[in-house]
């Protein structure tokens, strides 16, 4: 858009008048009622969209907040009357749970072994793509293509199936071929191993999105710098972090902070493995808020628990927001 | 946001057009490289390829405890049962007219809207356009608490239009994200031609801008296509009769039962993985650029 305003421009991007200036249809200059018109048409064309995000997603998240200082239960639901006020009850309840903290704990401990491992495979498969022939990288981009196409829940489905006890190709493998006996192993007994299929399922599901989008970055390095610094001496770690590393750093960071946000909300992987009840033990932030609004009818308590979550993850948000900004993206 | 909006291929590093100092270790690392490309690949596609082979696969290699990696003959038997499953057919229905539904609300609300942010200055722009991205980033699992007491409190659930409404506004911050970037590539000079040779200013959008919007509306509405398609958890919440369910749902279903008929779900899941990666492809080059830019998968 900078294109096309005019050389001169007084900076006072507040104003309406200057707006219509640069964008009012020029036929319609002199007119003082056509004017007016051209300075309400953008949010006449804003408007709908507004109303509707404000319906689906400010009001429900304003009413979060008013849920979790209130007590609905199923009655409330039902007759539709407005539940008692409790203040704070609800986070004090919460808070004082230890069944929270550790879910919290869980969460905060499989987002971030998830994030790390999604990141530094897909940052190294990226590295590796720029260096391997043609019609092997050409193979690999369809493979990660259609593993990033498949659906959440065709996926989860796949891993499930991997890890079936009785005919799951896993325990065939480590059986057959390892010599380890897992012949009839459940994974699911111990949270630890069934964390590892999720975990699997999450990240096969977000490397073509990180190494694709990472492996794109790396084209914009320049060629010559990397070999200008190689010539002067710089070993592959020292091209890496001098030359490399500061043209994809925007770039990482943001996939970093979206594989966060995505890995900290976690659901469909670990509820659909569980066949739709999860056990306790594998509880993730949003599997409990779900189960304590849903399974145990307590609205506020699930209420309370999503804002929780939005808290925490706000400082991402607001941190990813940032990057977008001063990277010139909201122009 | 250069860095990724243009997704050129690199140049594949001839070691003999390089100036390398040693050519042969150069070659020796090439291989390493090309080996580690060769494992991704395996890694990467053997989910997909254990789905469909599953799906093809005779029953009684299914239960068996020797899998094999190709199966001994190819059978469409599992297809079969997944079809003649209970609510195949109105899960298909509900699917199609949910989502279509929802897309082609979505596309004329996300148009006019990004025409907007994309042809004027105006106060209150870019706390719009940020509040666009913020959105993306809320956790879905944090709204289907609120969202379902309001579908509740409105008599939408178990009805197709309270899950129509959360998709469509679901899809308009993408949507809206995206289709601004094709209308600030739309020079805007073509417009005022068009009016100073007459048009009227919806005039000159009907005739000039759209048509030329129309690659970003397809690659918008193949996105919320596939988008609304995926979803499972807000249908699983909302809609209550078996007759109502989303292909997701009824996929769920299978699931659940204990004793799961996995030759079954694999071909079910087939079924419905198939239109998603077709139109994926379509659509992955500006996926890749368009999530970077803000353009949040959800």
């Amino acid at each position: 858009m900078k294109a096309a305003d005019p050389p001169v421009s007084v900076p006072q991007p507040e104003q309406p008048e200057q707006a219509e200036q640069h964008d009012a249809p020029r036929a319609a200059a002199g007119r003082a009622p056509g004017r007016r018109v051209g300075a309400y048409l953008p949010y006449a064309l804003i408007a709908p969209t507004v109303v509707a995000i404000a319906a689906v997603f400010v009001w429900p998240l304003v009413k979060t907040v008013i849920m979790s200082f209130q007590d609905v239960g199923r009655r409330e639901l039902w007759t539709g009357q407005a539940g008692e006020w409790v203040g704070f009850e609800q986070f004090t309840n919460i808070l004082g749970d230890g069944r929270f903290w550790d879910v919290v704990w869980r969460t905060v401990l499989f987002m971030v072994a998830c994030v790390v491992v999604t990141m530094g495979v897909g940052l190294f498969l990226a590295q590796a793509m720029q260096r391997m022939s043609l019609w092997i990288r050409l193979a690999l981009t369809a493979a990660l293509v259609a593993a990033w196409a498949m659906p959440l829940l065709v996926a989860t489905s796949i891993f499930r199936w991997f890890a079936d006890s009785d005919y799951g190709v896993m325990n065939m493998v480590l059986t057959k071929y390892l010599g380890l006996d897992f012949r009839g192993h459940n994974w699911w007994l111990d949270p630890k191993q069934g964390f590892l299929i999720i975990a699997a399922v999450v990240i096969w599901g977000a490397i073509p999105f990180v190494a694709i989008t990472l492996y794109a970055a790396l084209t914009q390095v320049p060629r010559e710098l990397e070999e200008a610094a190689a010539l002067d001496g710089a070993g592959a770690f020292g091209v890496f972090r001098y030359v490399t590393w500061p043209v994809i750093k925007p770039v990482f960071q943001m996939v970093a902070t979206l594989s966060v946000i995505w890995d900290f909300n976690v659901f469909g992987q670990v509820f659909l493995m569980r066949g739709n009840k999860p056990e306790p033990e594998y509880s993730l932030l949003g599997i409990y808020s779900f189960e304590k609004a849903f399974e145990s009818n307590s609205f506020s308590q699930g209420a309370a628990i999503s804002l929780i979550t939005v808290l925490l993850l706000s400082g991402v948000a607001v941190y990813y927001l940032r990057q977008l900004l001063k990277i010139g993206e909201v122009e | 946001m250069s860095a990724t909006t243009s997704t050129r291929p690199a140049p594949p590093a001839h070691p003999a057009t390089g100036p390398a100092p040693r050519p042969d270790r150069k070659k020796k690392s090439r291989h390493v490289y090309n080996l580690v490309g060769v494992v991704a690949c395996v890694v990467m596609a053997f989910p997909v390829y254990w789905l469909v082979v599953s799906a093809l696969r005779p029953n009684q290699e299914i239960r068996s405890y020797d899998q094999t990696l190709w199966p001994s003959s190819i059978t469409f038997d599992n297809f079969k049962r997944a079809i003649d499953a209970p609510n195949f057919g109105s899960a298909i229905q509900s699917s199609l007219i949910i989502c279509v539904t929802a897309v082609v609300g979505a596309m004329l609300l996300s148009t006019i809207a990004a025409f907007a942010i994309g042809r004027f200055h105006f106060a209150g722009r870019k706390a719009f356009m940020i509040t666009l991205l913020a959105i993306q980033l809320l956790p879905p699992t944090a709204m289907l608490i609120p969202i379902y007491i309001q579908l509740n409190s409105l008599g939408a659930l178990n009805e197709y239009w309270g899950v129509i409404i959360i998709y469509l506004v679901s899809a308009l911050p993408f949507a809206t994200w995206m289709i601004r970037g094709f209308v600030i590539n739309i020079p805007k000079e073509l417009e005022e031609s068009a009016m100073v040779d007459g048009c009227s200013r919806m005039g000159a959008f009907w005739r000039v801008i759209f048509p030329l919007l129309a690659p970003g509306l397809a690659a918008a509405s193949i996105f919320s296509l596939i988008n609304a398609w995926n979803e499972y958890l807000l249908a699983y919440v909302v809609l209550q009769d078996n007759d109502k369910y989303t292909l997701n749902v009824w996929l769920m279903n299978f699931t659940t039962s204990r004793g799961v008929d996995y030759g079954a779900l694999m071909a079910a899941s087939t079924l419905i993985a198939l239109p998603v990666v077709v139109f994926f492809m379509l659509v992955q080059k500006k996926m890749a650029s368009g999530l970077t830019s803000g353009a949040v998968k959800g």
